[in-house]
């Protein structure tokens, strides 16, 4: 059995795509480091991260495959799930190995897993989209906080230049601890000290909120609850459309219900 | 803005919440410097009110008096309920804000009639010009036309506008008459007319010279009740494809009856709204406009309403045992559509990855067909189940029909019609 073990990073994963095609020696296994290893194994690869390496296996991805192809391979990644790696690890094989692109071939496993993997972080990004809810500071900043299933927050960073282009704003992922910050020209990354990000958090003190903010929220609050028929309640589709994963952050669930 | 405004809100959310439209689809519009906001395209649906209902626009009405006297609505001037008027610096700053905060994409204005027709829809159209002109909003606005407005201000409302409506609300004259004396085909289609004569101008105009801005460019919408009438679901679903062989219908909604006025004798008494019924006529709307279904393919003579037992696609299957089994790996596209169970994606994959190999039971599986009900429309041999041919339809449908719940949902079985 062979084992390769890279950084963990998207570079790590096409350098070790490089190195296997480089020893003609291909992983059973494929690690981030610091995971256990396993008990038994016969050749052990530690890929260093190679970023010329990288680029050329991208290069040649970018030969073989669609732009939506591409699309899936990063976006599988920002799933961010323990099967991801090693799935991309086969179809980034496949795509070099095939004459033509297996990108349409969902009778094959590992196409098929990857665009549903696709799908779903899409659907993330989609929400992501859809709920974040900012927050009127006294300094006149919009800020939110997020928690996405997986890391797309960056993929819907240009939903929200384009969109809010007139107001500053910061999103946060406060499950990965970084966001982002636009100053009415640039997007910048941002991260804050756990205390910094502390004050953002939960309920904010009133004191850092502009003079109108909780009208605001009671206003949508009330709406909320307004156009909702009650004949029609259907707590289930609810819960279906609006995961409840996201409703500590949405103004509309704050309050009195 | 003041807390005197939560109560309006309150009163003129309820009152506008029986319009079941909510989208934002159809403009796609980057954001423009000096400008606030953009328009995504495709309809997004910032939150889910907690009958499940997308949120997507800030859907209210300016005043909720009116005039009218229609049977089936909660606004008309006979019902004692809180009657509450917006100032106009009170909607454009809530839609401002509220947009500001990613509540919404936009804005959904409708109003009472006050005065008259053109009086009312003339406020409307001041307040959307304002919002474009002077707030410079680039986001979303769709306005409920007055019905009997006159042409010119319906043409100039598709200037601001994304999306016009104009609700027929019942879709057959006598009975409009009937419920809404005030009313008539007239008073609904003509609106209807100036705005596709306004889009199709407009399309010859910007064709002949640049920078003419857009006339309505999420085209326009409509509503009917259902069950409010005797109407069947060959009447609403005859109606609603014959609009949209009209240009510019986008969509026609289709509002389960609720009673709001239950003292009413005009109206009949349900217990429920019948959302079944509704349901399944948002299917059969959708196998017609995505599926290549016509009317007369779902609904007809012999079955003027839809089967409420099982869908519409389905229940076509049923009754055309000759089309299937279908050969999932010879048949056209179009066909694999028909096939019970199985979606557009998934109809796409199957084209797609058939070209690399045979598709097999396992790989339809995976691709998220829906086996249960496909098996018995395919032709596969690894499977051991008979078809349609072998066991007729009426065992098929059986099969295929819900097991009776064991814990039982008031929804799905208290339908009483
Ligand atoms: S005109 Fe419109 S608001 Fe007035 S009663 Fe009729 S449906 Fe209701």
């Amino acid at each position: 059995m062979n084992v390769y073990v890279y950084d963990g990073t998207f570079e790590g994963l096409l350098s070790a795509v490089f190195e296997a095609y480089e020893r003609r020696v291909f992983p059973d296994v494929l690690q981030a480091e610091g995971e256990m290893l396993p008990l038994f194994y016969d050749q052990l690869v530690t890929v260093t991260t190679d970023s010329t390496r990288a680029e050329r296996v991208w290069r040649a991805l970018q030969k073989k495959l669609s732009r939506a192809a591409l699309g899936i391979v990063l976006s599988v990644w920002q799933s961010e799930l323990p099967e991801a790696p090693a799935l991309l690890f086969r179809y980034i094989r496949k795509a070099v190995d095939a004459s033509r692109s297996p990108e349409l071939d969902f009778g094959d496993d590992d196409v098929l897993r990857a665009a549903q993997i696709a799908r779903r972080v899409a659907a993330e990004r989609e929400r992501v989209i859809q709920f974040v809810r900012f927050r009127k500071a006294a300094d006149g900043t919009y800020f939110a906080l997020i928690e996405p299933k997986y890391n797309v927050l960056a993929s819907a960073v240009s939903y929200f230049r384009d969109r809010f282009a007139d107001q500053l704003w910061l999103i946060y992922d406060c499950r990965r601890r970084f966001g982002y910050y636009y100053d009415l020209q640039d997007v910048r990354e941002v991260a804050f000290r756990e205390e910094d990000a502390l004050c953002f958090s939960g309920k904010a003190a009133d004191g850092l909120l502009a003079a109108d903010e909780r009208l605001f929220q009671q206003l949508w609050q009330t709406y909320f609850r307004s156009i909702s028929i009650r004949e029609r309640a259907n707590p289930r589709l609810h819960r279906k459309e609006l995961p409840v994963r996201f409703w500590k952050y949405l103004t509309e669930k704050q309050g009195k219900q | 803005m003041n807390e005197a405004v939560l109560e309006k809100v309150r009163v003129l959310a309820e009152s506008a919440k029986y319009d079941v439209s909510c989208a934002s689809s159809g403009t796609s519009r980057a954001h423009r410097k000096g400008s606030v906001g953009s328009a995504a395209g495709w309809g997004i649906c910032h939150s889910f009110a907690e009958d499940g209902r997308c949120i997507s626009l800030l859907k209210i009405m300016l005043t909720n008096y009116c005039m009218y006297d229609c049977a089936y609505c909660i606004n008309r001037r006979s019902n004692d309920i809180p009657r509450a008027t917006l100032a106009v610096s009170e909607l454009v700053e809530l839609t401002m804000e509220f947009y500001r905060r990613n509540y919404i994409e936009g804005l959904f204005l409708s109003s009472g009639v006050v005065r008259n027709p053109d009086y009312t829809m003339e406020r409307l159209v001041r307040i959307v010009k304002d919002l474009r002109r002077v707030h410079r909003f680039n986001g979303y606005i769709h306005l409920k036309s007055i019905p009997g407005a006159s042409r010119e201000l319906v043409r100039e409302a598709g200037l601001y506008a994304d999306r016009l409506s104009v609700n027929i609300e019942i879709p057959n004259e006598q009975s409009l008459k009937l419920l809404a004396p005030e009313k008539d085909f007239q008073s609904v289609f003509a609106p209807m007319r100036y705005i596709r004569e306004g889009v199709l101008e407009n399309e010859d105009d910007r064709r002949r010279f640049r920078y003419v801005p857009r006339f309505v460019p999420a085209g326009q919408s409509t509503q009917m009740i259902v069950g409010a009438t005797a109407d069947t679901d060959r009447d609403i679903l005859c109606l609603a494809s014959a609009l949209y062989a009209r240009p510019t219908m986008k969509r026609v909604y289709y509002s389960g009856f609720i009673p709001v006025n239950a003292y009413d004798s005009r109206l009949p008494a349900l217990k429920q709204p019948p959302l079944v019924r509704e349901n399944r006529l948002y299917q059969a709307d959708w196998l017609m406009r995505f599926y290549d279904f016509k009317a007369e393919e779902l609904v007809d003579d012999r079955f003027p309403d839809l089967d409420l037992e099982v869908d519409p696609k389905l229940a076509w299957a049923l009754r055309h045992p000759e089309c299937f089994p279908v050969d999932v790996n010879r048949a056209d596209y179009e066909m694999l559509l028909r096939i019970p169970g199985v979606g557009v994606k998934s109809a796409r994959m199957i084209a797609a990855s058939r070209r690399y190999g045979r598709v097999g039971s396992m790989q339809l599986k995976k691709m998220g067909v829906v086996m249960k009900k496909a098996v018995y429309f395919i032709d596969c041999r690894e499977l051991p189940v008979k078809t349609i041919q072998e066991l007729r339809p009426e065992r098929v449908r059986q099969l295929l029909l819900p097991k009776p719940k064991v814990k039982d949902d008031p929804r799905q079985l208290k339908f009483d019609f």
